[in-house]
């Protein structure tokens, strides 16, 4: 049994907006994530992906408030601490968190240096300015980045070294997990490719112990994480392993997803794509009963009438949907063989 | 086959330049292209290649350095402003951003009564363009009698791109130039708006030119695939060829950049 680095126990946030309106955009969500593993959150856009990764921080501010739940990283729990500690104590040391467009938030009047320095001057105050220069040098250099780059302002980098900057920036504490919020979304193949392989060599080399990646591209989460959790109107719908999440998945949903991959291999041409009717629900007033049930073709008529758990299979997978394993996989293999004739 | 067909859009010799001097870039290198009465086009590049100032050319937006575009076998004529609506009414294009594709003004109906007025349909009795309006929302699945007072703005990303594509049904273009179309909108949506288009090719038997960046999408879709690296066509030809047996390094390299599913992905060659 390998040590757990980051669990998370029925985790609850919400959003309140200005008409005291409250919005559960992340609800009972569980996680374990062991040392030396990662994790995908997969999910269409609207599904509280990043509201999750905001809330693991144990960082609230406005209009994002914590209502139940427990965060527990490495045997700390974190939940319930005060804002100023969790800033002190936990932020960059413990957890480091790369929101989304990151590298686009770099303030273009400072150098990359700059940025390092401000790091230490909060968590580590009594370095001299040429002791901190030391250290990034030689951090940039074992992450394969030219030390140059720390002399230089953000506007003279391209995107791809930005966010590879980024994510540089944002371990030198060596933090034990690092939440990264759509770190490669915004950049052309071949610089993705660059920040995967930072990522997976930051992992190898044991500079953070655990990682969380968020992103809407299956394929990326597959090649890239070891499990992947999807998440659909706020709440947890299927856990697992990321090769039993994509090749052979359970919840309905998941199955939409995974229907409208496109990876340039042969065979793809055949295959008929499937879209997911709908819109998801409206967090504000969400439905009774199964939030998919509205657009799920599998629809019964308990669905609605009783919210449904999060059922745990024997080996570590999870899936929220009334239907048994058994039954939902003869519905796939009747469909299969509807679709192959 | 595309051989029997007739060619409707090529360009030889197709040029751009921005700036001069020292910072001189050649957007567009020197472009020859022929593309068919009713195929599916993908013109493939990363970032950078020159793929949304070839499209701007094509449309007439800018005008190219050197060379000419030649529509249905005669060479374009956009000089007046009276031509190039003419011209407009045969070639339309659906873009990357919906957000900033709308008047922001004008109300879901009026976008689209523009379209019919723009087939000539401005007699029509008001019922008939409703009825024409109506029709067009429903093969996109948009309900109309939700929409008509409101703005495009109050719409969500992957509604306003099917409106988009409403307009191009009520417009029937004989060529269809889709500057990335899904990039902005999650996978699953992607779908959808992948199988609208599809629908509405199959339909009006129209050209149909995407532009994009991802492989998989353009492998999909396509009947063509011209592969674009610094404003030059690299490679061309069927998707089964280009993808599954590229020649040139560069489309290898671009193709072993995407992740891959069933077969493994090289982390190592970066």
């Amino acid at each position: 049994m390998a040590e757990v680095i980051l669990e998370v126990k029925e985790l609850t946030t919400k959003y309140v907006t200005r008409y005291r309106e409250s919005v559960y955009a992340v609800d009972h969500v569980s996680l374990k994530v062991e040392r030396g593993k990662s994790l995908g959150i997969a999910g269409e856009s609207g599904c509280g992906k990043s509201t999750l990764a905001l809330s693991l921080m144990g960082y609230y501010f406005a209009p994002l408030h914590y209502t139940s739940g427990e965060i527990i990283i490495d045997g700390r729990k974190i939940t319930g601490m005060k804002p100023d500690d969790i800033r002190k104590s936990i932020l960059g040391t413990e957890i480091a968190y790369i929101p989304q467009s990151a590298m686009n938030a770099l303030n273009p009047t400072r150098k990359i240096i700059n940025f390092i320095e401000d790091v230490y001057e909060a968590h580590d105050p009594y370095k001299s300015k040429k002791e901190v220069y030391e250290l990034a040098r030689g951090f940039f250099e074992t992450l394969g980045l030219p030390p140059e780059v720390l002399q230089k302002y953000p506007v003279e980098l391209s995107g791809g070294m930005k966010q590879r900057t980024v994510i540089a920036i944002s371990v030198i504490l060596f933090p034990k997990v690092l939440i990264a919020d759509e770190p490669s979304s915004a950049l052309d193949v071949t610089s993705q490719k660059m920040v995967i392989k930072m990522l997976k060599n930051l992992m190898e080399q044991g500079f953070i112990k655990s990682m969380i990646f968020i992103t809407h591209e299956l394929p990326l989460l597959y090649n890239v994480t070891d499990d992947i959790a999807v998440m659909y109107a706020g709440q947890i719908v299927e856990k697992g392993t990321a090769k039993e999440v994509v090749l052979d998945s359970l919840h309905p949903y998941s199955r939409g997803l995974m229907g409208s991959i496109m990876v340039p291999e042969s065979g793809l041409r055949e295959i008929q794509l499937a879209s997911i009717p709908g819109v998801p629900p409206n967090l504000k007033y969400p439905p009774f009963g199964c939030r998919f049930a509205e657009r799920c073709k599998y629809v019964r008529p308990e669905c609605q009438a009783m919210s449904i758990p999060l059922g745990e299979l024997e080996d570590g997978r999870a899936y929220r949907c009334i239907l048994p394993e058994k039954e939902l996989r003869e519905i796939y293999q009747r469909e299969a063989y509807q679709n192959a004739r | 086959m595309p051989g029997e067909k007739n060619i409707i859009l090529s360009g030889s010799e197709l040029t751009r330049v921005f700036g001069f001097g020292h910072q001189k870039t050649v957007a567009v290198d020197h472009v020859d292209f022929n593309f068919y009465e009713s195929e599916i086009v993908s013109i493939v590049g990363e970032s950078g290649s020159g793929k949304t100032t070839l499209a701007k050319m094509l449309l007439g937006l800018i005008s190219p350095t050197e060379g000419e575009v030649y529509f249905q076998g005669k060479q374009r004529d956009i000089r007046t402003h009276a031509k190039k609506q003419e011209y407009w009414k045969n070639i339309q294009a659906i873009f990357q951003d919906p957000f900033s594709s709308y008047n922001m003004f004008n109300k879901v109906d009026a976008v689209l009564l523009d379209c019919i007025h723009m087939r000539g349909g401005r007699k029509l009795p008001r019922e008939e363009k409703a009825a024409l309006m109506a029709e067009a929302c429903s093969f996109v699945n948009l309900k109309f009698e939700e929409l008509t007072n409101k703005y495009p703005f109050e719409l969500s990303g992957g509604q306003m791109q099917r409106l988009m594509i409403a307009r191009i049904f009520l417009l029937k273009p004989k060529i269809l130039l889709a500057d990335e179309p899904t990039s902005m909108i999650d996978a699953c949506c992607r779908a959808t708006i992948l199988s609208m288009l599809m629908n509405l090719q199959l339909e009006t038997g129209m050209t149909l030119i995407f532009i994009t960046h991802d492989i998989g999408l353009a492998y999909y879709v396509s009947d063509n695939i011209y592969i674009m690296e610094r404003g030059k066509f690299v490679e061309s030809g069927s998707p089964d060829d280009v993808i599954l047996h590229p020649k040139e390094a560069y489309t290898r390299r671009l193709i072993n950049d995407v992740p891959k599913i069933h077969e493994e992905w090289d982390l190592s060659t970066v």
